[in-house]
């Protein structure tokens, strides 16, 4: 009756559960997934290429447009690299101040993240509440910067603003709000027994070939791999902060949903403290007027919400452009797992699966 | 000569009138509860607070190109949505909102008719509806939306299964296949069947979730996404019939749920004579509060809980529901068979 | 005199739809006319009183045996056109033997039980409860309980087949 011939499935780059641009092609035996190739750039830009014309400073411009859910996060990666080039000491306010604002993005990512992930499942009201609470946080920024998604709100050496009176006192607010939040989120998935048969079991994968297939984040920790970038090599202010870091234990959907869960927790508990502490002071350091750094190269990594975004740049010392300025995006990384955790699952898992990885086409493609 | 056709007649039409605008009104109550438990509003600008709503979309559906797929086979793709539409209409033809009342000097029952097989009539409609679905995706003219509608009628006829065994245990407690005679049954024995017979109502409930494709069972809806469901190639108005044939297949398992567990037009406590203030509230208003209830509970659900997986969904059909509701009747049996 | 005219009509069309079942190129819509002629069928028991069997015979024949069979002819109809269907092999001749046969076959029962009285298959009087269903259920599980209980074992039987023959791995 049905020839047992592979069907061959394309989930398009316009998809509505692909979270972006991704094309995905399914070879399928009857439901399971016998492989599934997975085909990107079709949100190319060429960054990296551009910013071989840009100075040091307009880069930031650029960076916030990779993960731009995140972008804070991405600002901060590359001006601490280029910090870490330059040899530039920055003040511990603006160390603190980071550390705030790369928190509440990490707040704001995992909220889209829960939204999205649940309403492919079909927990369609997730969505609309996470994203009621990054809208708090949009507005959060906005008061600080003037923008609500593409932030460039660092500069090389600080900040290029200060905090505006009372942004603390709103901050703490919203972390009182975002706890009784994260607990409702919880109510509705966390012991739901249909997001429990839908995430159990689902994309299994050991530590040792997360490692091998070069995860990180999330996807790295759920497996039980206890790597983040904010303990094993602390920037900002993360070494004067207190805080845990979750890690799973079966490495799979679940498992991944509970450690991004812990995450905002943990997230919420390091504002706390950084806003409390925040110690008074410059908010920008000794930077030269021009930005030309020595000629040399660097890499350096921070914990972006998706994982490890390391930067690595070359400068040759004479221009004011960076000879090669290359991104190490955790996303594209984390989508090279797609491939062997799809095999043998259903189409309906595919869905959960990507929404599992977090990824965001804007750092995969750049 | 009055009674044996006027009379029928205007509560054909009346009933058929009613439903048909509760339906698209059905529409935009969904649209509205799933939008206040999401912190949003709904529909609020056609019309005041959005009332209007329903009249603006059939308006639109009415006045949409009507397209039919050149290689399609014409008398079937038309005959489908008319197909998945009428059996969820015909049923009214045996549900009772209420006794025989006395209206302009008449005796007047307020049930189109009262046949002895009443609910096996309704689960027998409800089987021919199963057909629209599959005509649907056979006349798409292409393999994917046939499978996927040969999957969702699957899914009907696997829960057809289990909601039919939890009706038989109604039929052994009242004793009747009559609809009007199940809930005089519930009078006389001073209870809801939704208390006496509590596993077969959750039962119930389950299996109507899934026999109108509704959340958490709506896995063929929502891969469409991915494969093409079985309305891809609608359009218009047959889109529209679908569509509403969906809702309608809602409201008739809400009427037939109060009707069989919840006491149908009865006012609660209809025996306790220090209650009777409640009876200002005539009878049919008190069916099409229960009937509401359950509407509002099948809304709810959906905004709340994800939906499962297909091969999940049917397991739960055939491996959970079929034995609790066997269990449940043969429970039923030998309890009616040692207190009588 | 109502009755006659609606038994006319129902059989008029139960046999015209029964030529179109057979005479049709489109195997879907052979089925299609098949269900409507067991809807009609079940018309025609309402029309002898037997409400019961009316609604299980749209319960169980037009609403599950037939979608299966749908579904069988659906999924095997997606290879081949209609055009295929015609044989040219089809013996006519051969047909319209077997026919003239079946129906000088029935003829001869018409003859022989117009001659001989009918007797009461079941004495109304014997069975204590009222009302088809009751009827039906009384006769069912007393009189013919062993062909009942047959019925379902073989029933079972063919469950238990058919989950054999689809299932790839017990």
């Amino acid at each position: 009756m049905f020839d047992t011939n592979e069907l061959v499935l394309n989930m398009g780059p316009q998809h509505p559960s692909t979270h972006g641009v991704l094309r995905v092609v399914l070879r399928l035996d009857g439901e399971k997934v016998v492989d599934a190739d997975v085909v990107i750039g079709y949100l190319h830009r060429g960054i990296e290429k551009l910013s071989e014309n840009r100075n040091w400073t307009q880069i930031i411009l650029l960076t916030d447009r990779m993960d731009y859910v995140a972008a804070a996060t991405n600002n901060v990666g590359y001006c601490e690299t280029v910090e870490k080039l330059m040899a530039i000491e920055v003040p511990r306010r603006a160390r603190y101040v980071r550390t705030i604002l790369c928190e509440l993005q990490r707040i704001a990512s995992h909220c889209l993240w829960v939204g999205t992930h649940a309403m492919d499942i079909g927990a369609m009201t997730v969505f609309l509440y996470a994203f009621r609470e990054r809208e708090l946080i949009l507005d959060l920024f906005e008061e600080f910067c003037g923008a609500r998604l593409t932030y460039n709100s660092m500069r090389i050496g600080g900040l290029p603003l200060d905090l505006p009176p009372g942004w603390d006192k709103k901050v703490l607010q919203f972390c009182d709000i975002m706890e009784s939040k994260v607990t409702e989120y919880e109510e509705l998935l966390t012991h739901n027994r249909i997001w429990r048969e839908r995430t159990k079991g689902i994309g299994l994968i050991s530590g040792a070939d997360a490692v091998a297939l070069g995860l990180s984040g999330p996807p790295l920790r759920g497996s039980g791999v206890p790597r983040d970038v904010r303990k094993d090599e602390p920037y900002a202010a993360y070494d004067e902060m207190q805080f845990d870091v979750p890690v799973g234990t079966a490495g799979d959907t679940y498992d991944r949903y509970l450690v991004r869960m812990e995450e905002f927790r943990q997230s919420i508990r390091i504002i706390r403290q950084a806003t409390e502490g925040i110690p008074e002071g410059p908010i920008v350091g000794k930077v030269p007027r021009l930005i030309k750094p020595a000629a040399g190269e660097t890499y350096h990594a921070i914990e972006s919400p998706k994982g490890e975004l390391g930067y690595f740049i070359v400068s040759d010392g004479k221009s004011t452009n960076p000879y090669r300025f290359r991104v190490r995006p955790p996303s594209f990384c984390n989508l090279q797992g797609l491939r062997p955790l799809i095999k043998g699952h259903l189409i309906a898992d595919v869905v959960a699966l990507i929404g599992s990885l977090d990824v965001v086409l804007g750092e995969v493609d750049r | 000569m009055v009674d044996l056709f006027v009379i029928p007649l205007l509560k054909i039409v009346i009933v058929l009138n009613a439903t048909l605008v509760a339906v698209s009104y059905l529409v935009l109550l969904e649209r509205k509860v799933i939008a206040w438990a999401q912190s949003r509003l709904g529909p609020m600008r056609v019309g005041p607070y959005g009332i209007l709503q329903p009249i603006a979309d059939a308006v639109k559906l009415m006045i949409k190109e009507d397209i039919t797929p050149a290689r399609a086979d014409k008398w079937v793709f038309t005959a489908a949505p008319i197909i998945s539409m009428v059996p969820a209409l015909i049923v009214y033809a045996v549900i009772p909102f209420g006794p025989v009342v006395n209206l302009f000097g008449r005796h007047v029952s307020l049930y189109i008719a009262d046949i002895n097989v009443g609910l096996l009539y309704i689960v027998s409609v409800a089987s021919v509806g199963v057909y629209g679905i599959i005509l649907a995706g056979y006349a798409s003219n292409s393999k994917f939306p046939l499978l996927a509608s040969l999957r969702a009628s699957a899914q009907l006829i696997s829960y057809e299964v289990a909601v039919t065994l939890t009706l038989v245990s109604v039929i052994l407690m009242s004793g009747s296949l009559s609809m009007v005679s199940i809930v005089r049954a519930q009078e006389s024995s001073h209870l809801w069947y939704a208390f006496a017979q509590p596993l077969a109502f959750v039962i119930f409930i389950i299996g109507s979730l899934a026999e109108t494709n509704r959340a958490p069972f709506d896995m063929p809806e929502a891969e469409q996404e991915l494969t093409g469901g079985f309305h891809t190639e609608y359009s218009g108005m047959r889109f529209a019939l679908f569509f509403l044939a969906e809702y309608a297949n809602m409201i008739v398992v809400s009427s037939v749920a109060t009707t069989l567990f919840l006491g149908g037009w009865l006012r609660p406590f209809p025996n306790v004579a220090l209650l009777g203030f409640l009876d200002i509230v005539p009878s049919w208003t008190w069916f099409l509060i229960k009937s509401f209830f359950f509407l509002y509970v099948f809304i709810w659900i959906r905004a709340t809980l994800p939906r499962y997986r297909y091969d999940q969904l049917m397991r739960i059909g055939w491996k959970v529901l079929i034995p609790m509701a066997i269990a449940n009747l043969l429970v039923t049996g030998i309890l009616k068979v040692v207190f009588m | 005199m109502g009755e006659a005219i609606a038994f006319y009509v129902i059989a008029a069309c139960i046999l015209g739809f029964a030529v179109l079942v057979i005479s049709t190129k489109d195997t879907v819509h052979s089925v299609l006319f098949l269900v409507l002629d067991f809807l009609f069928v079940a018309a025609l028991y309402v029309l002898l009183g037997a409400q019961f069997l009316a609604a299980i015979q749209i319960l169980v024949y037009a609403g599950g045996i037939v979608v299966l069979y749908l579904f069988v002819v659906m999924l095997v109809n997606l290879k081949r056109p209609p055009e295929a269907h015609a044989d040219p092999h089809r013996k006519t001749m051969l047909g319209f033997g077997l026919a003239a046969a079946v129906l000088a076959e029935l003829a001869a029962v018409a003859v022989y039980s117009a001659n001989v009285p009918a007797r009461p298959i079941v004495e109304a009087a014997a069975v204590p409860v009222t009302g088809n269903t009751e009827v039906v259920g009384w006769m069912l599980y007393t009189s013919y309980l062993i062909p009942f209980e047959i019925a379902s074992m073989l029933l079972l039987v063919a469950m238990i087949g058919a989950i054999v023959l689809a299932k790839r791995e017990l």
